[in-house]
């Protein structure tokens, strides 16, 4: 049975630094999208676990013009009814946005920092 | 005041009964629909006036939110109603409505500069909560099909939206 296990250990030892690799990239391409929906004079949920990096994407479904405009200046999107905006996160903290034709229209995001 | 004056009886008339129980004025959808309709089209010339007569970037930008807005309710109350097969049925309230709007557009057409842009944004602030109350006490109360009556809704959030806005452009302009 040894030549089988020194096989095997050989085997594991040249798959061991494409495991790292890969999980490396895997750490890199962690940045998510995700999605808030505005409809009917409302943003819909935000999403939780939001880190620098990921990308909101904002989907209008009202039939009313809205923009997603944070009160700090990161991002300022106006969408059409129907339109869809993608906007990246590029700072952690917390983000209060708002729409600027409704301002009674509000949110906040919470961006984490990307893990090292 | 020519303005409020037939619209506080308007609306002081449809709230009044709600208080009790029982609104004095129980509109049919087809009904409630064309008051929705006309006071979505009596904003929508209202800022169509603004955008004739006004300079003022702010009061512009703030007709032309106006405009927008309106059309895109009232657009989507007409594709409702078609969809309902609900023809919009005039009445005594929307028939005040348009003719107190027309004396309030005879009015703000005599003003220029920076008279027409404050009376401009005091009538909507008016306009705004006197169809807000009527829309909270009354219309939406009173809508049946329950399609109406979530449009209604979005449409008090919007409204609610404009006189806020209005009323914090007011405060610029003074």
């Amino acid at each position: 049975m040894a030549p089988d296990r020194r096989g095997f250990v050989a085997a594991a030892l040249a798959v061991l630094p494409a495991m790292i690799w890969s999980s490396a990239a895997l750490g890199a391409a962690a940045a998510r999208v995700h999605v808030v929906r505005l409809n009917k004079m409302k943003f819909g949920p935000t999403p939780e676990g939001v880190k620098v990096g990921d990308t909101i994407e904002w989907v209008n479904d009202d039939f009313l013009r809205h923009t997603a405009t944070a009160r700090s200046g990161a991002f300022d999107v106006d969408l059409n009814p129907g339109a869809k905006a993608r906007i990246v996160l590029r700072s952690a903290g917390k983000i209060d946005f708002y729409c600027r034709y409704h301002p009674g229209m509000t949110g906040r995001l919470i961006v984490a920092a990307r893990d090292p | 005041m020519t303005w409020n004056f037939p619209i506080a009886i308007v609306a002081a008339g449809m709230v009044a009964g709600a208080a009790y129980g029982q609104p004095a004025f129980q509109p049919t959808d087809p009904q409630i629909a064309h008051i929705a309709y006309t006071a979505g089209q009596i904003d929508v010339s209202a800022g169509q006036q603004a955008l004739a007569k006004s300079k003022n970037a702010m009061v512009r930008d703030f007709a032309q939110e106006m405009v927008r807005d309106h059309t895109a309710v009232n657009d989507q109350a007409l594709t409702l109603v078609e969809r309902l097969g609900v023809t919009p049925e005039a009445n005594p309230t929307s028939t005040a409505l348009s003719s107190a709007a027309a004396t309030k557009h005879a009015e703000l057409a005599k003003l220029n500069g920076a008279a027409f842009d404050r009376a401009y944004v005091q009538n909507e602030i008016a306009y705004h909560k006197t169809v807000n109350a009527a829309l909270s006490g009354t219309l939406i109360p009173s809508a049946r099909n329950a399609e109406l009556k979530e449009l209604l809704g979005t449409g008090l959030k919007l409204f609610q939206a404009h006189q806020t806005h209005a009323e914090h452009l007011a405060q610029q302009l003074h």
